[in-house]
């Protein structure tokens, strides 16, 4: 446990130190979200119509953007191969490391989101839904996507293999996650698409560390 | 008395046949010299030997058990050191030194021990990216000495050191050895290591392989 919570240290710290990395994921969530009304047209019916769908694709494009950094540089500098020959299982490890990525891009992309929400005139009524949805989401986000990182690893022009592998297993985030938010605004009870993101957070959680760990092993051999 | 050893074992790279046949005894104390001209495998025995590589055929022993049966235990008697050296750019080189020797049970005090007996207290505070390569290469070294384990496996140890520390190096490896530590090393220079066994890598070549060039 102590591992785990040095390696999340080590990474915080490590963004921290480079804020530019995290800091780019966030601006190209706002800018690429601002960028739709001028493509469509600032009719404000329209946009709180599109925004749940607007917002929830521009995050998810916003974590496949960072991805590809999620094991490269360790994999690069040498300090994975020391990560897999640490005591602990290298699937804590891989657990420990996507908590780091989702503290440092899907937290600030949830503390973004409804500043967007505002910029498309959303219901307020929606806004705890989409706060809630995206809480249940991104983590999700990062840990199948640490598969995607992981698979990738070694192969030559890994960061544009990701989104073909990753964007697949999106599908269903994004289907509950837009789906919370149009349910709270259609009057119903959001409550059965939360917790499909919930079924997802909970699968995900144990078998993508896993996963990655296995791809992991085979990336360092 | 515990043995570490490895009974023919072979290596399968990239559907090549690296090397065969290859056994080894190496009790407490005990230093194992890997030689041989590049692309020989001598890194891929050091692999195979930490346990990222999983030998084509053969057994690594620890005390009679295969490794295979716990290789958490295995992992967490071993420092292993690649030619890549894992300092992170934007830490300090205790930052970095301290967060290796921590995943292996190591203090901070272990660390700037580490630090002090390769010489590098005074760039302790500075960020990776400002060593030079041969400091780099001492930070790397640096984490095999700041927390303990019973094995050390280092690919080409001394590479771009200056000859005072490799001075310090072969003192550090003697005190390893000395408390019942093992090393094994692979290594084109000479390295300190008394009365080491050695291993030529060629004479276990695969005959096909030896045929080919050895580097691609």
């Amino acid at each position: 446990m102590s591992a785990l919570a040095r390696i999340v240290g080590r990474d915080l710290r490590l963004a921290l130190r480079q804020r530019s990395d995290a800091g780019l994921v966030v601006l190209f969530f706002v800018l690429t979200a601002a960028l739709f009304p001028f493509g469509i047209g600032p009719e404000p019916n329209l946009l709180s119509r599109i925004a749940p769908g607007v917002i929830w694709v521009t995050a998810l494009l916003a974590v496949l953007l960072s991805l590809e950094r999620l094991f490269l540089a360790d994999y690069e500098d040498g300090g994975l191969e020391l990560l897999a020959l640490a005591a602990s299982p290298l699937s804590l490890t891989v657990l420990a490391k996507v908590l780091a990525h989702w503290l440092t891009t899907g937290l600030p992309l949830i503390a973004a989101a409804p500043l967007l929400a505002l910029l498309y005139n959303l219901d307020a009524a929606a806004f705890p839904v989409l706060i809630a949805a995206m809480a249940l989401g991104t983590p999700s986000l990062s840990l199948i996507g640490a598969i995607g990182a992981a698979l990738t690893l070694g192969a030559r022009r890994g960061g544009v293999l990701i989104p073909l592998l990753v964007l697949p297993l999106y599908v269903p985030i994004l289907i509950f996650g837009v789906a919370a938010i149009d349910a709270q605004l259609a009057g119903l009870s959001p409550r059965p698409h939360l917790l499909f993101l919930g079924a997802i957070l909970l699968a995900a959680l144990p078998l993508a560390p896993l996963a990655s760990a296995a791809a992991l092993r085979q990336a360092l051999e | 008395m515990s043995l570490f050893e490895g009974r023919g074992l072979a290596c399968i790279r990239s559907e090549r046949l690296i090397f065969s046949g290859l056994d080894f005894v190496l009790p407490p104390g005990g230093a194992l010299l890997l030689t041989g001209p590049n692309g020989s495998g001598k890194s891929s025995l050091l692999r195979l030997l930490a346990g990222l590589l999983p030998p084509a055929a053969g057994a690594l022993l620890w005390d009679g058990r295969p490794v295979t049966i716990d290789p958490e235990a295995h992992r967490a008697r071993l420092h292993y050191l690649s030619h890549l050296d894992a300092v992170k750019p934007v830490l300090s080189a205790l930052e970095n030194l301290v967060f290796w020797a921590a995943l292996h049970g190591g203090g901070a005090d272990g660390a700037a021990a580490a630090l002090d007996r390769l010489g590098l207290t005074p760039v302790a505070a500075l960020p990776g990216r400002m060593l030079s390569a041969g400091q780099k290469r001492r930070l790397a070294l640096a984490r095999v000495v700041a927390a303990p384990a019973e094995l050390w496996l280092l690919d080409e140890p001394t590479v771009g050191l200056d000859q005072d520390s490799v001075a310090r190096f072969a003192a550090l490896l003697a005190e390893h050895r000395r408390g019942g530590g093992r090393v094994v090393a692979a290594t084109h220079v000479a390295l300190d290591l008394p009365d080491a066994q050695r291993i030529d890598m060629t004479a276990h070549r695969a005959a096909t392989a030896a045929a080919e060039p050895a580097e691609p």
